[in-house]
């Protein structure tokens, strides 16, 4: 009953074996997955064919590189991989710098605690699952901002996502880290 | 240390952000306010969960990768990971760490242009579409006289200041369309230093074009 749960937490479970022992086996299902999933989303953002796949195989070598950066409380794996590709697509399709925020991260020492981990890819599954339930023009509306066919000021208009559970649950994976760092 | 912040970004900014469709000069004020904000670093992150649900549920089935698409990435992989070239800086109290990368050091680095009256100002480079600039205001003096157009967001990285309305102090942002028309004023107490960004050609960028500008509109 709770397979896209487990499904979830079976994709933070390959990323550990990724960071950790270098897992080829994991990371080949990682990357049946998601590699065309990354293709068709910058296709859909303006990229031709080949150019995709070539951004498709650097972002999945990516997230080999920086298996030891991705932060299973404060996201899924889907919603990190999909930073990776906006920014690869923000780099090659609009020739830009993309400044990130100073950095909030573990220390090599600390792991995020398993329950927080648990609650949040369950609040992103939650979050995907109200989005699919949306009704087809507002999903579709979304997606566009997604792919980059709508300005900022015309997604001002968004309203009804559902944001106010995952949004707590970041913060207080915010609020920890802060304190692990001090 | 981000509780006292006020003044925050709008959440279409902050989803634009995580799209990847702002203007250069306004993903450099989210990554600024951001470093700042827990707040707003939270709502950045929950859009760009959003984000991972829109690629998640991108079909994957009818995208075919070319032959050899895994063994082209694991020779990716097999040559190292990219270097970064971003060098670490030294932390900076008044520049958050994206600043410091488009100034190219902390606060000392920042090369200061006089617009007159003691305010100061240096714009950062970006892409075309928006600007990106440092505005140094004297205790107590008027904000630069600027009326706006389009989309321009100032935000307070040391002292403050105050419009009729409002107060807004380090890690508040000003958020003005061309509807807005006030006259800011830096809080008496100190210097005050604001990263300002706009989507709108800059009016002026010294005394005289200021000067000319005002003449050609009698």
């Amino acid at each position: 009953m709770q397979d896209s749960d487990a499904k979830r937490m079976q994709w933070v479970d390959h990323m550990v074996r990724i960071r950790d022992d270098q897992d080829q086996a994991a990371f080949a299902a990682l990357f049946d997955h998601f590699a065309p999933r990354v293709k068709g989303f910058l296709m859909k953002s303006g990229a031709d064919a080949s150019l995709a796949e070539e951004c498709a195989q650097e972002v999945l070598a990516t997230c080999w590189h920086k298996a030891h950066m991705f932060d299973p409380a404060r996201a899924s794996v889907a919603t990190w991989i999909f930073t990776i590709a906006r920014n690869r697509k923000i780099d090659v399709l609009r020739k830009q710098r993309r400044p990130e925020p100073e950095d909030l991260a573990w220390g090599p020492e600390e792991e995020p605690d398993q329950a927080d981990v648990m609650a949040l890819q369950q609040e992103s599954e939650q979050l995907g699952r109200a989005i699919s339930e949306l009704p087809a023009a507002q999903r579709e509306l979304i997606q566009k901002a997604y792919f980059g066919d709508l300005s900022h000021s015309e997604i001002a208009e968004q309203t009804g996502l559902p944001l106010g559970t995952i949004k707590s649950r970041i913060r207080l994976a915010l609020e920890r880290l802060r304190h692990a760092m001090k | 240390m981000t509780q006292q912040i006020t003044h925050h970004l709008t959440d279409n900014i902050l989803m634009g952000y995580a799209a990847g469709t702002l203007p250069e000069a306004f993903n450099l004020m989210v990554a600024t306010h951001v470093s700042l904000c827990d707040a707003c670093r939270a709502q950045v992150e929950s859009y760009d969960a959003v984000g991972g649900a829109v690629l998640d549920q991108t079909p994957g089935n009818d995208i075919s990768l070319t032959p050899g698409s895994f063994a082209a990435t694991m020779a990716l992989i097999a040559g190292g990971a990219p270097d970064e070239i971003r060098k670490p800086r030294s932390r900076d109290v008044v520049l958050p760490k994206p600043l410091q990368d488009y100034v190219g050091g902390g606060l000392d680095s920042v090369k200061w242009r006089s617009i007159g009256m003691g305010v100061k100002q240096a714009i950062l480079p970006t892409s075309k579409d928006a600007s990106a600039r440092l505005l140094y205001i004297p205790a107590g003096a008027a904000m630069p006289d600027h009326g706006h157009h389009g989309t321009e967001m100032t935000m307070v990285l040391q002292g403050a200041f105050q419009d009729e309305d409002d107060y807004f102090a380090r890690g508040d942002v000003e958020v003005a369309d061309s509807d807005l028309h006030h006259t800011p004023v830096a809080d008496i107490h100190e210097d005050c230093i604001c990263l300002a960004v706009t989507d709108a050609p800059l009016r002026f960028q010294g005394l005289l074009p200021k000067i000319a500008q005002r003449f050609a509109r009698i």
